[in-house]
């Protein structure tokens, strides 16, 4: 079972999605680099799962990740519409009203 | 593949304990109920919605009630008989009577207030009620995918309440960074998430327990994946370093949804991290304690030394929130020590989540009274309040009494829970994190008590007409309550103990420290 090879992908992937989401400055592109977060979660789960034995329960979970983050990337998207129809900007840096 | 995963799935249904589902059932039914209300009668809905929403969150009292009149505290209930996934016990039962509580609240801020500036109003109370369920399921939760769940039914909804004036760039803004905080938050919860499920091979928090327990697994990738998913849930409960979101959400998002985040999200955080630390992590002391240590530490210090400084009284009760949090977070960290440390930290922690929902909102209520006449929430709009509306005054004079913890207000009583958990604790970091929140109480007198000073000795402002504010009905009552709530828990404790002297949740009982 060629279990480290999956976890070394995966926590690749996570930190790339790390490196994204702090260092980059569009909205957009931030949330592309949770999804990337996520999808590492995901091909830890069903790693782990196929080499424990336990596959449902990763599937189960990993199905639920795949339907929240659509979800929650649809509420992401109309955020950021909404900014962006406000001020014509989606510079996560020129978003700074609020400070204090 | 989907044959070949039905094949291996052999599925039976288990049987469903539907009384111990009806709270969420019920709350379910009545936030379909306004939905469905906006969706048929559109504009002509929006008077009915919140008396709906209101009178639908009582009614989800009934099957709380008659949960606890069955004995549920001494006899805990599964829903789904013979696994551990969802548990019905004393401890999550107080937890869900106080989020249906909290909701009321909010409903009654919100009411006629929301909608001003020609927003919808209606839709507003279907987001709360979501909201609201992701809660109640996260009290009973005890399983990761549970948890995972529950938490994104609570925040989904929260990031669009946040964003609720779309057409205010300072709403906008606030909703973007709750988003992106809370969206990163959960991914790096779920990271760990998935690294605890891969040292032990299963989802359920009691198996998750034993597997940690027997001290084959792995210790950095365990250490790793429980620091993940304590970060994860920090981010909630607004603890420093994970607390930049909290003043500027709060301050851009209406008034009674920054309350609805103060007190309803954050507490849904405490709740999900005594799950994860009395039911899965148990075992774990050595990792989970001084992590929350750290985390306590830092919340109470930074977050007080801030609320010094601030100049609005939304982004101040923030920081006096990440303070208070701070001082949650001490109970926790040292809940770990022993099954009767845990038992009285249990107790400190729901207490502390009563009298802190109690302040807060009536702090919010004052400031949302006040808001409405001077439309800003700079501090010095509090100037001679004694002079121009008095009963204002004298009410948040009860809420700042009790959020710096002068008896006989109730956080005093608050505040003393925490002290007993770390006094009983016995070890030296615990004496060291009761040395730095006594320093930190009396820290907070400062900003408290400087907010105090301007409302009875300054002179009235004169950009703004200073007539006594008329209030709605609405939000008349909700000041009523909380100052009532507020008064009577600090002087008459026996109260809440009576409620929030539960059993520790799950296993940490079951394998006895």
């Amino acid at each position: 079972m060629y279990l480290v090879q999956f976890l070394i992908l995966s926590s690749v992937l996570f930190c790339i999605g790390v490196y994204g989401v702090l260092a980059r400055r569009n909205a957009v592109l931030v949330l592309m680099s949770i999804e990337l977060i996520l999808n590492a979660v995901n091909i830890n789960l069903i790693a782990f799962g196929a080499f424990n034995g336990a596959a449902i329960p990763a599937e189960v979970f990993a199905l639920f990740i795949i339907a929240v983050a659509a979800a929650e990337v649809g509420v992401g998207l109309a955020l950021v519409l909404t900014i962006y129809r406000n001020s014509k900007n989606i510079d996560l840096h020129q978003v700074d009203l609020l400070k204090g | 593949m989907l044959a070949a995963l039905l094949q291996q799935a052999d599925f039976v249904r288990p049987d469903i304990d539907w009384h111990a589902l009806a709270p969420e059932l019920t709350l379910l039914a009545v936030g379909a109920l306004v939905t469905l209300i906006d969706v048929v009668f559109l504009e002509k809905g929006r008077k009915i919605s919140p008396t709906i929403a209101g009178l639908g969150l009582l009614t989800v009292l009934i099957p709380i009630i008659t949960l606890a009149v069955d004995g549920v505290a001494s006899n805990p209930r599964q829903a789904f008989a013979g696994s551990d996934v969802y548990v019905v016990d004393g401890y999550s039962l107080i937890l869900k009577a106080l989020f249906v509580l909290i909701g009321y609240m909010v409903v009654l801020m919100s009411t006629d207030y929301i909608g001003e500036g020609d927003y919808w109003e209606s839709e507003y109370y279907g987001m709360l009620i979501s909201s609201l369920l992701g809660m109640v399921v996260m009290a009973s939760a005890r399983d990761l995918i549970t948890v995972f769940v529950a938490l994104e039914l609570l925040s989904i909804p929260a990031y669009l309440m946040a964003t609720w004036r779309k057409r205010d760039i300072r709403s906008n803004e606030a909703g973007l960074k709750y988003y992106l905080n809370g969206v990163f938050a959960s991914a790096l919860m779920l990271y760990g998430m998935s690294l605890l499920f891969g040292v032990t091979g299963s989802t359920v928090l009691s198996e998750i327990n034993a597997g940690l327990g027997d001290g084959t697994a792995s210790k950095p990738i365990v250490s790793l994946g429980v620091v993940l998913v304590i970060v994860g849930f920090a981010f909630k409960v607004s603890a420093v370093p994970f607390h930049l979101w909290a003043p500027d959400t709060y301050e851009g998002s209406p008034t009674p949804v920054a309350a609805f985040l103060a007190v309803a999200a954050k507490s849904a955080g405490f709740v999900a991290l005594m799950n994860l630390i009395f039911v899965g992590f148990w075992s774990q002391n050595e990792i989970y304690g001084p992590a929350l240590w750290i985390l306590a530490a830092l919340s109470m210090t930074i977050g007080n030394l801030t609320a010094l400084r601030q100049e609005n009284l939304v982004r101040l009760m923030a920081y006096s929130g990440v303070a208070q949090a701070g001082f949650m977070l001490a109970a926790l960290s040292v809940a770990g020590e022993s099954l009767d440390v845990a038992q009285t930290s249990v107790s400190a922690v729901v207490t502390y989540l009563i009298i802190y929902a109690a302040m807060n909102l009536g702090a919010f209520s004052v400031i949302l009274s006040v808001s409405r006449r001077t439309r800003t929430a700079h501090i010095r709009s509090f100037n001679g309040l004694f002079q121009w509306s008095p009963a204002l005054a004298i009410i948040m004079t009860v809420f700042l009494a009790s959020l710096a913890g002068i008896p006989p207000m109730g956080g005093w009583f608050a505040k003393f829970g925490v002290f007993s958990a770390l006094i009983e604790a016995d070890v030296w970091w615990a004496y060291v994190l009761a040395t730095l929140a006594a320093v930190n109480t009396v820290i907070a007198f400062g900003y408290y008590g400087k907010l105090a000073s301007r409302m009875w000795f300054e002179d009235a402002p004169t950009e703004f007409e200073t007539t006594p504010i008329r209030l709605p009905f609405a939000l008349q009552s909700a000041l009523v309550i909380t100052a009532t709530a507020t008064i009577a828990f600090g002087v008459y404790p026996g109260m809440i103990t009576h409620f929030s002297d539960i059993d520790v949740p799950g296993v940490a009982a079951a394998v006895g420290g």
